[in-house]
């Protein structure tokens, strides 16, 4: 057990590694680096897969998720249903492919909205400065402030939720990370030696923002998107459980595992377990990506 | 220090201030406004408009908006209709059971996590390393119902060790030690998580500084080199981050809370929330709102406290 510092042959061997990709363009040492990284690609598989498995999956394997079914309620997994069934009688597989599809819609879409917001939001405070940017802050600190599954609640309880108003609503309230980021990002890249170029080339804001900021914010934005995705299925998936997700016969994770939790003391491992698991795979697996593309990037800033 | 104590503090009043502004824009936000939120959606237009008329609700904007804020100062949270109490004497009630579970988590989880993040820092690679960072990631994955349900699956209809509820009735919470268990391990654990990356992170990133290259070349024995300087040091920015974090600790509380049957505020908040009962769901989210400001306040003044740099600022 000893305080060192890493080896230093740990350190050359990451200069090296950087200085044999350095003269690649910048995605393609982030590629470079992801594609390295086991977990990372770990990752991809499981997302991809998870994808595969909600959306082509009913295609394969039929079920009827319309009809409720109270003669063959509860039973365990057999070879008819291979997950069981769940309280009402749908089959339990199928369940959880369809409730999948909503997870991952909800997901992505409301990440993209949310990255796509923050982005603009926190560029344009950079930008504008003085009393505009303090406002937008305040702003951003207030919203901050009131946790995340409270305003959920509360717009979900007043609209009644589909699918587009829970995109809508989980993206409003993500997008003050990604807003407060890119901000951080803009300031610090507007003192930089080669936008203080542009501007004496006579470069206007726009151009410095499409151009340069932008592109060189990238990697901060990417990271964060992934790890919006994870926490926006969350989100979902919580909102779900409290009650106020989709109304039936769509269905969330979340909402499968709050049904499923009735039977805990009666023993229906099979509502249980499945659901959870599917929901902590796909997070694991963002997280994982997100990880990775944030060291990837690391590796490229340092030798810089 | 002083300057940057002021600042800090005039700029949690400005949030404070648009905590309230956003409660009172949901406030407005309810279809048929308040009036229809509070007299309920069967009341008929005549009765609204005298309500309307009472509390000045036919107004401009900015004026309601200093009349309710004049209400809030003097302690008027509004009226719950649903449960027959004021809302400021029902936060009384509740309040405090949340403090103790979100409290509690939160010592918890720094003084485990940071824990764990110098062991992990120390014995980076080493097969402890591993296992840690991979319960972390699947800790911090796994969402409060989930991890809370796995818990009780385990310690309860398993084993049988702990009761798969939280504490009730009105013997003091301290008393139910055992119910209380498992809601602070199921708040705890993720954030044990996360902080613990996060603080092996924050050391690995200071042990690779010259000046413990050059404590070591001194003769100063690794010990203290790890105790008085790195983990200081790595504890500076995980004091700002968990001012940053408690508005999730919070919102996880709320969800452990339904979970367990916690009689807190978030179980307060989402019972409000299916009955649609306005008054107390906005009298959460503004306490809620204010608490997290001053705990995010509290963090930063810590952080001034410990960091002799913001001294001469």
């Amino acid at each position: 057990m000893l305080v060192t510092a890493p080896s230093p042959g740990e350190q050359e061997t990451a200069a090296e590694a950087g200085q044999a990709q350095g003269s690649a363009g910048p995605f393609r040492s982030i590629l470079e680096v992801f594609v390295e990284n086991k977990l990372a690609v770990a990752g991809v598989g499981i997302v991809v897969f998870m994808t595969l498995f909600c959306f082509v999956g009913p295609l394969i394997y039929h079920t009827n998720q319309t009809a409720v079914n109270i003669g063959i309620v509860g039973q365990p997994p057999s070879l008819r249903h291979l997950l069981g069934t769940d309280n009402v009688g749908y089959d339990e597989l199928g369940r959880l492919m369809l409730g999948g599809q909503t997870s991952l819609e909800v997901g992505f879409a409301a990440a993209l909205l949310a990255t796509t917001f923050g982005v603009v939001y926190g560029a344009t405070a950079a930008f504008a400065g003085g009393w505009i940017d303090s406002v937008m802050m305040r702003i951003v600190d207030a919203l901050f402030a009131i946790p995340v599954l409270f305003l959920l609640l509360f717009l979900a309880s007043i609209i009644t939720p589909t699918v587009p108003i829970l995109i809508l609503v989980i993206g409003l309230i993500s997008w003050l990370i990604p807003a407060r980021l890119l901000r951080a990002e803009a300031l610090s890249l507007r003192t930089r030696d080669y936008i203080l170029a542009v501007r004496a080339m006579g470069g206007g804001p726009t151009r410095i923002v499409l151009r340069h900021m932008i592109p060189n914010a990238f990697g901060v934005v990417v990271v964060n998107a992934t790890f919006q995705v994870a926490d926006a299925i969350l989100a979902v998936a919580s909102l779900s459980y409290l009650g106020l997700g989709v109304p039936p016969p769509a269905t969330n994770w979340g909402q499968m595992l709050s049904d499923g939790t009735q039977y805990t003391f009666a023993g229906f491992w099979w509502l249980i377990w499945p659901t959870g698991t599917c929901i902590v795979l796909i997070v694991v697996a963002f997280n994982f990506m997100g990880d990775a593309v944030r060291d990837a990037l690391e590796v490229r800033l340092q030798h810089r | 220090m002083i300057a940057y104590l002021a600042r800090r503090i005039v700029q949690a009043l400005i949030v404070v201030l648009g905590v309230t502004i956003i409660v009172f824009l949901l406030l407005h936000l309810l279809p048929g406004g308040p009036a229809r939120a509070i007299l309920g959606e069967r009341a008929n237009k005549f009765a609204i408009a005298a309500f309307n008329r009472e509390y000045g609700l036919d107004k401009p904007i900015p004026v309601q908006y200093w009349f309710w804020l004049d209400h809030l100062l003097h302690g008027d949270l509004g009226f719950s209709l649903a449960l027959n109490q004021s809302v400021d004497s029902l936060l009384l009630i509740f309040l405090p059971r949340t403090a103790l579970l979100v409290g509690t988590a939160t010592l918890l989880a720094i003084v485990i996590g940071a824990g764990l993040g110098v062991l992990q820092a120390v014995r980076r690679n080493d097969p402890d390393d591993y296992v840690l960072t991979s319960l972390a990631f699947v800790f911090y994955a796994m969402p409060p119902f989930f991890l809370g349900l796995v818990l009780i699956i385990v310690f309860s209809v398993i084993l049988g060790w702990l009761p798969p509820t939280g504490p009730s009735g009105s013997a003091p919470f301290f008393s139910q030690f055992t119910n209380l268990v498992l809601p602070m391990a199921t708040l705890a654990l993720p954030f044990i998580a996360f902080f613990s990356r996060y603080m092996r992170s924050a050391m690995l990133e200071n042990l690779i500084q010259d000046y413990v290259r050059t404590a070591h070349s001194k003769g100063v024995p690794s010990g203290r080199i790890l105790f008085r300087h790195v983990f200081r040091n790595a504890l500076l920015p995980l004091i700002t981050l968990v001012g940053f974090t408690i508005p999730w600790i919070v919102g996880g509380a709320l969800i452990v809370e339904a979970l367990f049957n916690y009689p807190g505020i978030g179980l307060l908040f989402w019972n409000a929330c299916e009955q649609q009962d306005y008054p107390v769901m906005l009298g959460v989210t503004l306490i809620v709102g204010l608490a997290t400001v001053l705990g995010s306040l509290t963090a930063d003044i810590l952080y001034a406290v410990i960091d002799p740099r913001i001294r001469y600022t």
